[in-house]
């Protein structure tokens, strides 16, 4: 089990360190969704089997789907052109900002003490469990989150318009 | 079968560095788009493995709701860089200083 985590887990991280340092934005898109497959098999062997598959087709599908398309419409051709200054003092001072961050964060739970869960649950994470769940303590989120998809679309339509005022 | 929670902390706050470092020093506004996904992305990992320790799905719920938020954090997201593509002709940040003093 532990290995299979392993595997994931270098996995995730490998193809997400490759989003980050390509040059050309398709490629980037094309190594996340290897990088969001390999945390959907890491919800799966943490019992949530309707969050990985929600994971696979919303995000791996979906959004990526529309990142492509975006890309293919602004017909990005030739790689990212190098900077003037690659090594600027902002882009060293955002790298050490986001280490520093991840290193207090890492502090920051090493210092929690958990106590030991529940025992196992069965059927914990399957789409009973989660649909009891999100119709009736979850109810108001979820009927507000239809609300901040209706704004997402009208937003995203009025964007997309041909003259903005 | 049980994957220790530290591990998986562990991977996840790797993967939140890795989105923030990416947001803060690529200029392709795409890219820095596609990197705030995967920082989305670590945080329900840290939620499910909570959820997982605690073996309650309240922790499922918020990841499917982030899920909701970053689907139409990506909608409107795009369709900004669509129109600014139209007005500028440009997808880098470093260009886009109109608002700079």
């Amino acid at each position: 089990m532990e290995l299979i985590f392993f595997g994931l887990a270098a996995l995730a991280l490998i193809s997400g360190v490759l989003v980050v340092f390509q040059t050309h934005p398709l490629r980037s898109a094309l190594w996340l969704i290897v990088n969001f497959f390999a945390v959907a098999g890491i919800y799966l062997l943490l019992h949530a089997e309707f969050i990985a598959a929600i994971q696979i087709i919303v995000y791996a599908g979906a959004i990526m789907v529309l990142f492509l398309f975006v890309i293919m419409l602004l017909n990005l051709r030739e790689p990212e052109a190098p900077t003037k200054t690659p090594y600027s003092a902002q882009k060293v001072a955002g790298f050490m900002a986001s280490v520093a961050a991840a290193f207090f964060i890492a502090y920051g739970l090493s210092r929690v003490q958990l106590a030991p869960g529940p025992a196992a649950v069965p059927g914990l994470g399957n789409t009973e469990s989660i649909a009891k769940l999100l119709f009736t303590d979850y109810l108001l989120p979820f009927e507000v989150t239809s609300v901040l998809l209706l704004v997402a679309i009208v937003g995203a339509v009025v964007l997309s318009k041909k003259k903005l005022q | 079968m049980v994957v220790p929670l530290p591990y998986v902390l562990g991977l996840s706050v790797a993967l939140f560095a890795l989105g923030a470092i990416g947001v803060l020093i690529r200029r392709n506004i795409l890219i820095i788009l596609m990197c705030l996904e995967m920082m989305l992305n670590a945080v329900n990992l840290a939620f499910i493995a909570f959820a997982d320790h605690f073996k309650a799905v309240d922790g499922q719920m918020f990841v499917f709701f982030v899920l909701t938020v970053a689907a139409a954090e990506v909608a409107v997201g795009l369709a900004l860089v669509v129109a600014i593509f139209r007005q500028r002709a440009t997808v880098y940040v470093d260009d886009l200083n109109i608002l700079k003093w």
